[in-house]
């Protein structure tokens, strides 16, 4: 799950990191009593999606004036942002963040995730600070200093202080480096966070650390013990779909394609799209209703499916093992009952009493068209998808 | 032989008198595995399915004999659940249960170092279908039948996806020596590469199919073990080569975030260690038979 920035930054400042002095805002006229109440003579306002590279994408604004605050945010607020990680469909600002601007001596660096390979936390920094980490590691890798910290004893002082002496920070305030750090690790330790980054962590002209910009990122699986963390979702920086989806208990990811599937298990669902690809379609939607396929899962995933606009065919496969297919094709038959599909649907049962739900399907009155393979499946699928297209 | 479990593995069963564990132990004794009692903290003297329920994995162990366990324990306490069953002295442990704290797994693992290696527990799992040897054992949740006796050993993270390829085998008349459910969290008991390992060491097995996805480096490095260390063949299908990047798909561990985790770089990362690419998942029955074919002639 992610954060909004001026979230993140709370967050951190119960840390012990220090961040710039900030207010949210909700409207032109909010925004502009935040500037007063922040006081001094220059300000940032920052629209507030769950996106990085809004500088770029025009949604972070400096200030001169309250006045100007008031109209960054006018401009702002309601506004699509279409940044490089929004994808085309961007996503909307509802909120800004007004902050007092800083005088910035040096940009660094600083990111926390878990390592993969090792299982360990990995902290990464660089005295390359304002760009992408991706960026860093292309044009100045030479700059990033890696350190794996064990999670059974957790962060050591001299790991902190040899990543400030690395970022090559002034002695007089390599304590207070190392301490920004630690911090950071405290943060994703006891939160359960699986992402913490501060871009940039800046140096000011008064030599005052602080956090200008940063992200963080939760394990879902453990927000049942983070009441804290899960009651800042924002649902409104969701793909609305993956937000019903998600309410119900269905893994679903929304994508650009225009064939819907409905699968069971996470692995199968990627594998059928892959043979939808493969068939020369592009699947509109990952949908994983769980290795049980039961009929309640189906009908909530046929009422998803059949509320994107975008799916013009949809497919269900499922391998069903110890749940059997006749009880799985039963679920369909009853699920078509309550929700009407105007469209080609194919379906392909495979595994336990395969027969059986077969002649379930054929049996019942559902218009629909069978499948033997995953390949024949997604054959059919593309094939009714041109068919469409003639008529 | 098989590897993991066979016809002698005594089998515990953690979270046994919930809906789900009382289902699976049903399951799991029609097929004939070895199940010798279960535990459920606070109803230990009891009696369900006919066996023996106890308090703690240890008197579990001690009064049974039991070397193997299976955790149906929901996931804010599996993590304390594995760790009782390595103390306890079970070799083999696999967790079901979907949606531990990847926090909770490094502690795990990190608590597992205590042991030498000859002691230490493998954890198979979480979130994933099980451990199977055909005619033998079932210490899992998949369907039995689909899966024939034979030679392939297969490896995969998921369950319908690993039902698929058991079923795509038997169709062509191929068996099965041992599947392994590795599960799709970002941090598991066991990567690919410990399986395969295992494989590699047994007798019986001829081959290995590994059934990988987009997300994290194991495939890559179970590819490095194959160059390396591998004279058996194995073949490989990597699912998920429309998934965007930086999405979850499904699986927590299912996303890509850097270099060599996308599916099209995996499968060119792996192809270089020479393994057999499936070229789509429909076809990997097939590949595995050709393959096998060229190590004959």
């Amino acid at each position: 799950m992610d954060i909004h920035e001026y979230q993140a930054k709370k967050i951190l400042s119960g840390f012990g990191i220090e961040i710039p002095r900030g207010g949210i805002a909700y409207s032109p006229e909010n925004a502009e009593n935040k500037a007063r109440e922040i006081g001094g003579s220059k300000w940032v306002v920052k629209a507030q999606v769950h996106s990085g590279a809004r500088g770029k994408a025009g949604g972070i604004i400096i200030c001169n004036s309250a006045l100007e605050v008031a109209q960054a945010a006018d401009k702002l607020l309601g506004k699509k942002l279409i940044t490089k990680q929004t994808g085309p469909q961007g996503k909307i600002v509802h909120r800004v963040y007004i902050e007092e601007a800083t005088d910035i001596k040096k940009e660094l660096y600083l990111g926390l995730v878990f390592d993969r390979s090792s299982e360990c936390i990995m902290v990464v920094a660089s005295t390359e600070g304002g760009m992408s980490v991706e960026d860093i590691s292309k044009e100045k890798p030479e700059s990033i200093i890696r350190s794996k910290i064990e999670v059974a004893v957790g962060m050591q002082k001299f790991q902190a202080r040899e990543i400030a002496f690395g970022l090559g920070i002034d002695p007089k305030l390599i304590s207070r480096t190392a301490e920004v750090i630690i911090g950071c690790y405290r943060a994703f330790s006891e939160l359960d966070a699986t992402m913490v980054e501060i871009n940039p962590l800046i140096i000011s002209k008064n030599d005052h650390i602080l956090a200008l910009d940063c992200k963080m990122s939760f394990d879902n699986n453990a927000l049942f013990r983070r009441n804290q963390v899960s009651e800042l979702r924002d649902k409104a920086q969701e793909n609305s779909n993956e937000v019903y989806a998600s309410d119900r208990g269905l893994n679903y990811v929304s994508l650009e394609g225009n064939i819907g599937n409905i699968i069971n298990g996470a692995g199968l669902a990627m594998a059928s799209m892959d043979m939808i690809k493969l068939a020369g379609g592009e699947p509109a939607n990952f949908l994983d209703v769980g290795g049980g396929a039961t009929p309640e899962k189906m009908v909530k995933a046929f009422k998803l499916i059949s509320q994107d606009e975008k799916v013009k065919v949809i497919l269900v496969n499922i391998f069903a093992g110890i749940n059997r297919c006749d009880w799985v094709a039963e679920g369909i038959v009853q699920a078509l009952q309550k929700i009407e599909i105007n469209m080609p649907l194919v379906i392909r049962l495979a595994g336990t009493n395969v027969e059986k739900g077969n002649k379930i399907l054929k049996e019942s009155k559902i218009n629909y068209i069978e499948a033997s393979t995953l390949e024949d499946a997604a054959n059919k699928a593309v094939k009714a998808l041109k068919e469409l297209g003639k008529n | 032989m098989s590897i993991l479990i066979d016809k002698k593995t005594k089998i515990i069963i953690q979270g046994f008198t919930g809906k789900f564990g009382s289902f699976h132990a049903e399951e799991m004794i029609k097929y004939g595995t070895n199940i010798v009692g279960g535990v459920t903290p606070g109803k230990g003297g009891q009696t369900h399915l006919n066996l023996p329920v106890f308090n703690t994995v240890k008197e579990a162990v001690k009064n049974t004999g039991a070397n193997a366990s299976i955790l149906f324990v929901p996931p804010a306490f599996a993590a304390d659940s594995a760790m009782e069953a390595a103390d306890a002295g079970i070799k083999t442990c696999v967790a079901i249960t979907d949606g531990i704290p990847s926090h909770d797994m490094i502690k795990i693992k990190r608590y597992m170092r205590r042991y030498s290696k000859a002691e230490k527990m493998t954890l198979i799992g979480p979130n994933c279908a099980g451990v199977i040897s055909p005619g033998k054992a079932l210490l899992g949740i998949m369907p039995g039948h689909i899966y024939k006796e034979g030679k392939i050993g297969i490896i995969g993270r998921s369950g319908t996806l690993g039902y698929e390829a058991a079923q795509q085998l038997k169709n062509l008349n191929i068996g099965i020596s041992t599947s392994v459910g590795i599960g799709g969290d970002p941090i598991n008991g066991s990567s690919f590469k410990d399986i395969i390992e295992k494989f590699e060491q047994d007798d019986e097995t001829d081959a290995v199919l590994m059934i990988g996805e987009i997300g994290g480096p194991q495939e890559v490095a179970a590819g490095k073990f194959v160059k390396e260390n591998m004279k058996k063949p194995v073949i490989a299908y990597i699912a998920g080569l429309t998934a965007p990047k930086g999405r979850i798909m499904g699986h927590a561990g299912a996303i890509v975030s850097a270099y060599g985790e996308s599916a099209v770089e995996k499968v060119e990362l792996l192809k270089e260690c020479g393994v057999v690419i499936s070229k789509n998942p429909s076809v990997m029955g097939e590949t595995v038979k050709t393959a096998l074919n060229g190590k004959k002639s």
